[in-house]
């Protein structure tokens, strides 16, 4: 087992599938001569060209768009939007082409696509650059849509999305790229929908999902020095969206925290809450408690902005609240 | 071309025709729901670029594609049974009108987001390029989707890349009820294509046979290595934008004025004039036709309903399980 960043994780990824199969490329802004502005595809240019690591306008329509239809036709499109936050731009084609192409024509297309895009906030990027809106797509049947927590599930579910012959949604957290952890050796894959434990605990099940495991398994430390064991539950993927693990541990638990780094109405929180309630409700020893982001687009100064994101601290109070 | 060929034109022309007169009936019945938008007048404009293209190049279009799916060669049958929604649709009854498509003719679907299959088309026409496999893309769209950003980004893209690509505007003069004159800076929609640096022409749409020869011409272009260009087929749209179009943008005398110069008109004066039909022989195409309507027809409300199960079918090629 290596220890390596998420970042080379994600990077390792699409190296070692363009690798394996020709017909997987790269486009996006500047991904090729800059090497990506995230560093992700830094070295790709030289070592696959120009052909399948493409440099677009930028124009995000035209990035998503062209890709899937290079899908459509047989190719293995990842597409690259340099933040999520640029997916707005592209919409029509991630919710509207993307999601329906297969259903609406009979099953006649298949699209082998990846979208990937960095998100999140904290670095006093302001309201436009700063969000983290991985529900909105969620929303649509059709897609799937992960959202990694660490660098072995970050490298194996790449590697799967772009494998499987469905549109995902692989959307990353821009501020966790240079957290480490242990990635298996060799070729490995990591099934798209399987919610994973990634702390066993017995009083409280902490769900979390991308950055906000970082978050938990932080507050969790915090916590056993009180004598809290926290479950965390790690949803990797929120659709399809796994509530198995979530519901055994609940079940265990009969408490628990939901946290998320995007805005708490309709949020992954609501969804994961409704469900517990709706499947759990005779295991239930307390309200569930959701952590999330204040509910208003987020400011430039590094102090207001903090006060808008959930914080590692919002995370171990929740749990204090659930426990009492 | 030989006499065959120039017949089947005719056939494809008038069965496009006769299918879309009977799918309104349908409609004005309550047999077909949602949206409906007829070809009826532009029929010369698919009928000459699929006459054109070689097998292996793909056609995408927009949502008025009831010409192209006939012109591919899917069934009136087919096509009607998806028109009332059935199992034994071309879509399987999910698409419906708007969107038709045959992946196995290379017919890449009826879209009816305006301008949104055109970046679609840049990605089809990529592929081909990576694939280096000889294939010219044919992407069809209206006079009102050269105002959208799509139409843009899209032909940038296939520019800047010179990818294996036909831009074809199917100027039927109103995006919806909107003239160029009124929805676009320049009412001349090939000045846009040239401010890209394309090669841009234009070709009577009305004309089947012309319209086959440009793009001929075009298409061989394109697969020699011209990089994308672009063609305007000037037609007109006889029917309202949908069923439910008031038409309070246009008069009965300009509508008057196109249908006598319609493209089956055209085109049977042209057979008579070149000697390559006989009133006889067309007048025979129009009785097979007849026939195959009816049947399609009898097809179509014989076909059973999709089942329940196809409800949750072709979500995901890959199923997962859960939501």
């Amino acid at each position: 087992m290596a220890v390596i960043t998420m970042r080379e994780a994600i990077s390792q990824a699409l190296w070692e599938e363009m690798e394996r199969d020709e017909k997987v490329f790269i486009q996006g802004e500047e991904v090729g001569v800059w090497g990506g502005t995230y560093a992700v595809t830094k070295g790709f240019l030289d070592h696959f060209g120009p052909d399948r690591v493409r440099d677009t306008p930028i124009a995000e329509a035209a990035i998503v768009g062209a890709a899937v239809g290079a899908a459509m036709a047989g190719m293995r499109p990842v597409a690259e939007l340099m933040t999520i936050n640029f997916a707005f731009v592209a919409m029509d084609h991630i919710v509207n082409e993307a999601a329906k192409m297969h259903y609406m024509f009979g099953g006649q297309f298949k699209l082998p696509l990846v979208i990937r895009a960095p998100g999140g906030g904290g670095r006093q990027l302001a309201a436009t650059h700063s969000q983290t809106p991985d529900v909105i797509f969620a929303h649509f049947p059709g897609l799937k849509v992960v959202a990694p927590g660490t660098p072995a599930d970050a490298k194996g579910l790449l590697k799967e999305a772009i494998r499987i012959d469905d549109p995902v949604m692989f959307i990353e957290n821009a501020t966790v790229y240079q957290q480490k952890g242990e990635v298996p050796d060799g070729d490995y894959t990591i099934p798209i929908g399987k919610s994973k434990v990634q702390r066993e605990g017995s009083d409280v099940t902490l769900v979390a999902y991308s950055k906000m495991v970082y978050y938990a398994m932080q507050a969790a430390d915090i916590l056993a020095k009180e004598g809290i064991e926290v479950e965390i539950v790690d949803l990797r993927s929120l659709r399809p969206l796994d509530m198995t693990p979530v519901l055994t541990s609940f079940k265990k638990t009969n408490r628990a925290v939901i946290a998320e780094e995007g805005w708490r109405s309709y949020g992954v929180g609501a969804e994961v809450a409704s469900r517990i309630y709706e499947e759990a409700f005779d295991y239930l020893d307390a309200p569930i408690q959701r952590v999330a982001q204040k509910e208003v687009p987020l400011p430039y100064n590094a102090r207001l902005e903090q006060m808008a994101l959930p914080q590692v601290d919002d995370i171990v109070k929740a749990v204090r609240e659930v426990l009492k | 071309m030989d006499k065959k060929e120039y017949l089947d034109l005719y056939h494809q022309m008038v069965l496009i025709r006769r299918l879309e007169e009977r799918a309104a009936e349908l409609y004005q019945k309550g047999e077909i729901g949602g949206f409906l938008h007829l070809y009826i007048g532009q029929e010369a404009v698919s009928t000459g670029i699929v006459a054109a293209r070689q097998p292996q190049d793909q056609v995408i279009t927009a949502y008025r594609d009831h010409g192209v799916a006939i012109n591919v060669g899917i069934s009136a049958e087919k096509v009607m049974a998806e028109l009332l929604g059935k199992e034994t649709g071309i879509s399987k009854g999910k698409g419906g009108s708007m969107h038709m498509a045959d992946v196995s003719k290379n017919f890449y679907g009826g879209h009816a987001i305006v301008g949104a299959h055109l970046p679609i088309a840049a990605g089809l026409a990529l592929a081909n390029h990576m694939q280096e496999n000889d294939a010219v893309t044919i992407a069809m769209f209206g006079d009102g989707a050269t105002n959208i950003g799509f139409f843009h980004e899209a032909i940038n893209l296939a520019m800047a890349w010179k990818l294996p690509i036909l831009w074809v505007c199917e100027n039927n003069r109103y995006g919806m009820g909107t003239s160029p004159e009124r929805a676009s800076a320049v009412s001349d929609i090939i000045q846009k294509a040239c401010g890209y640096g394309m090669q841009a022409f234009d070709v009577d749409g009305m004309d089947v046979i012309a319209v086959k020869d440009m793009v001929s011409e075009r298409l061989a272009d394109i697969r020699s290595g011209s990089g994308p260009q672009f063609l305007e087929a000037c037609t007109y749209r006889f029917r309202g934008h949908s069923m439910g179009d008031p038409e309070r943008y246009r008069s009965k005398t300009e509508v008057k004025k196109f249908v006598e110069k319609g493209p089956i008109d055209n085109f049977r004066k042209f057979l008579f004039k070149e000697k390559l039909a006989t009133e006889e022989e067309l007048d025979q195409i129009g009785v097979v036709v007849a026939e195959e309507i009816d049947a399609a027809v009898t097809f179509a409300q014989e076909s059973p309903e999709p089942p329940d199960e196809a409800l949750f079918e072709h979500i995901y090629v890959e199923e997962t399980g859960g939501a």
